[in-house]
């Protein structure tokens, strides 16, 4: 795929995305596309870490959670815009995701993939105990969608969903835009060195901290982002959002996509938001099915989807010449 | 620093039998972790996987033990005992199955695999259970007898005694029979291993299958003290990790301790702080310890 059929490629995709709701009646099917937006937000990050770090977290869904939580406690507590939701959002994942990357950046292997994995739990654990600020199991509810508003002279309510929708484009698109410059920076060089040999790497002067640490910040603002967005599309809220089944959908998505791809996430949202709905799978075999997706596709499928397409593409390409 | 301590965890009117009764609480309770804890890292130190799946295989050996009660009207003690073989038999078929073809994988592979493992034996349980807890009917009385100033009752001690013969005999078997010795042998340097001709398929197979008795014994005396649902396997994966992590990855005796610390540290917190905090402090106290010790208490640096 060369530079100048992959940028028509994109501009075709971004105007069919554009175009899309003209063509949906369904509100359903936009509410389905949405959710495969939500995820993606979710998986890119995940992917920046897991794909290019190789670094596995299973603590992901901790910054959904608390991206969501922040969210939703500034609007529904200081009526705060979605500005200043988003805002804090980000901030809010920064400062954390920076804090607790200070303890478990200088772990390595299996002990960095059970602390992530404690550090949902506790978060969960808070959120459910913590009953005078989150109103414990019980939830947050009642939280207004986006309002972008100058006051006495116009004010714009997100209360549709397609409105929804082209917020959820916006996220995409600046979401892939960063992961983008990021994968192809210092920075992105730098972890795929990491990610191959941490040794080698830090010995020719990769410094695993520092850009664990970017890239680690970077994935979990991602998730706050998307928990942000989450609370506001909702507009309920409760300690479910740290639920490790969430953090199974993303694995399952990112590992079938194809991780350490740009496009990856994208196959692998789509597929697992559309698809299930479309063949009208039922739902209680759903998560058993995932299970052993999961299980075929870490051993025969190792690059995923992305990389099947990848190797599919080789060999047309390679019988046209001949 | 008696004082201080003093201060900082009793308020007056706690008295010391109350403690003796939670630190033996507590005790009890954690040597059962131990048991979780030991097959996980019998399973990690040989076969260098993090086996996310031991969570579901302690929930299936509760499972099995409670339909062997209610369903076939099995007596208690040979449920405990036939739940277990099934549980060890699923693991070596999961072993032979899939986990053999993936013996020189990188372990986020192993990982993932066994995450995949995970779902599908918590979802599948989840459709035939439903998601209500159930108790394992035993025949233990549940009043209580008193021993000095500290109330037990019968099961809990039939629960401790049966974690201590376990682990013994784990022990012995380790150190004594020929099995053991090339489980050691494996354990130390797998190639030399091979050289000499110990098969290491085998081995590893017979590995797995013991960790993952030891999980579901777990599983079943665990959920006779509490109740079984398809769920419980998360929580337990995460304390058995915590556990493992506090007393080093593949270290068989910083298993039994970490389990007995954290055992004590729950009983401890959910008696005189939060009952429901009380996950919480398991949680903390491994992320301190991993803040000093990056490798664990009992840990070498790798």
């Amino acid at each position: 795929m060369g530079g100048k059929n992959q940028t028509i490629g994109l501009l075709v995709l971004v105007i069919a995305a554009l175009l899309a709701p003209f063509f949906i009646q369904d509100e359903y099917f936009i509410h389905l596309l949405i959710n495969a937006g939500l995820f993606y937000i979710l998986v890119a990050g995940l992917n920046l870490l897991v794909g290019y770090l190789g670094k596995l977290t299973l603590g992901h869904t901790a910054f959904l959670g608390i991206g969501a939580y922040t969210s939703a406690l500034l609007n529904l507590k200081l009526e705060a815009p979605f500005a200043v939701t988003l805002a804090g959002s980000i901030l809010v994942s920064l400062v954390l995701a920076f804090l607790f990357g200070l303890i478990v950046l200088r772990l390595r292997g299996p002990y960095f993939v059970i602390v992530s994995l404690c550090f949902a739990e506790m978060l969960a654990i808070v959120a459910t105990n913590w009953v005078s600020l989150t109103n414990g199991p019980m939830g947050l509810p009642g939280v207004e969608p986006p309002k972008f508003s100058i006051p006495g002279l116009f004010e714009f309510y997100l209360d549709t969903k397609t409105r929804f929708y082209y917020l959820m484009l916006a996220l995409v698109i600046i979401v892939t835009y960063v992961t983008h410059r990021l994968v192809h920076s210092v920075i992105g060089r730098a972890s795929i060195s990491l990610r191959e040999n941490e040794n080698l790497a830090e010995s020719v002067g990769v410094s695993a901290f520092r850009y664990g640490m970017i890239i680690f910040v970077a994935a979990s603002v991602f998730a706050g982002v998307a928990g942000c967005f989450y609370a506001h599309y909702v507009s309920y809220i409760n300690p479910e959002v740290f639920g490790f089944i969430y953090m199974i959908t993303m694995l399952v998505m990112l590992v079938t996509g194809g991780k350490g791809t740009i496009a990856g996430p994208f196959y692998g949202c789509i597929l697992f938001t559309v698809l299930p709905e479309g063949l009208r799978v039922a739902k209680d075999y759903r998560d058993p099915v995932f299970g052993i997706i999961l299980i075929v596709v870490a051993i025969f499928l190792p690059q995923g989807m992305a990389g099947l397409f990848r190797r599919v593409w080789a060999r047309f390409k390679g019988k046209e010449v001949a | 620093m008696r004082l201080t301590l003093r201060i900082l965890f009793l308020p007056k009117n706690i008295m010391v039998p109350e403690i003796l009764q939670q630190l033996l609480n507590g005790l009890i309770i954690g040597a059962t972790y131990g048991l979780m804890a030991v097959g996980m890292t019998m399973i990690f130190g040989m076969m260098d996987i993090i086996n996310f799946a031991h969570g579901e295989i302690y929930m299936l050996g509760g499972v099995f033990a409670y339909y062997l009660v209610s369903l076939l009207g099995l007596n208690y003690f040979e449920s405990i005992a036939l739940s277990v073989a099934l549980v060890m038999a699923v693991g070596l078929i999961f072993d032979q199955l899939v986990l053999r073809k993936l013996r020189d994988e990188p372990t986020l592979i192993t990982i993932l695999v066994t995450i995949g493992l995970s779902i599908f034996l918590q979802s599948t349980v989840m459709l035939f259970w439903g998601p209500s807890p159930q108790g394992i009917p035993s025949p233990f009385p549940s009043k209580t007898i008193q021993i000095g100033p500290i109330f037990l009752t019968p099961f809990k001690i039939f629960m401790a005694a049966v974690t201590v013969a376990v682990i013994f005999g784990l022990h012995l078997m380790i150190q004594k029979t020929t099995l053991g010795k090339t489980m050691r042998a494996v354990f130390q340097e797998k190639e030399a291993a091979a050289i000499v001709g110990i098969n290491i398929n085998k081995v590893y197979a017979i590995n797995f299958a013991l960790g993952s008795g030891l999980a579901g014994l777990a599983g079943a005396l665990l959920g006779t003290l509490f109740v079984v649902y398809p769920n419980m396997g998360l929580i337990a994966v995460v304390k058995a990790f915590l556990i493992v992590i506090m007393g080093g990855m593949g270290n068989f005796l910083g298993a039994i301790f970490g389990g007995l610390l954290l055992g004590v540290v729950e009983s401890m917190a959910a008696g005189f702080i939060s009952s429901s905090y009380k996950d919480l402090f398991g949680l903390l106290i491994v992320m301190i310890v991993l803040v000093v010790r990056p490798y664990g208490l009992f840990g070498k640096k790798i």
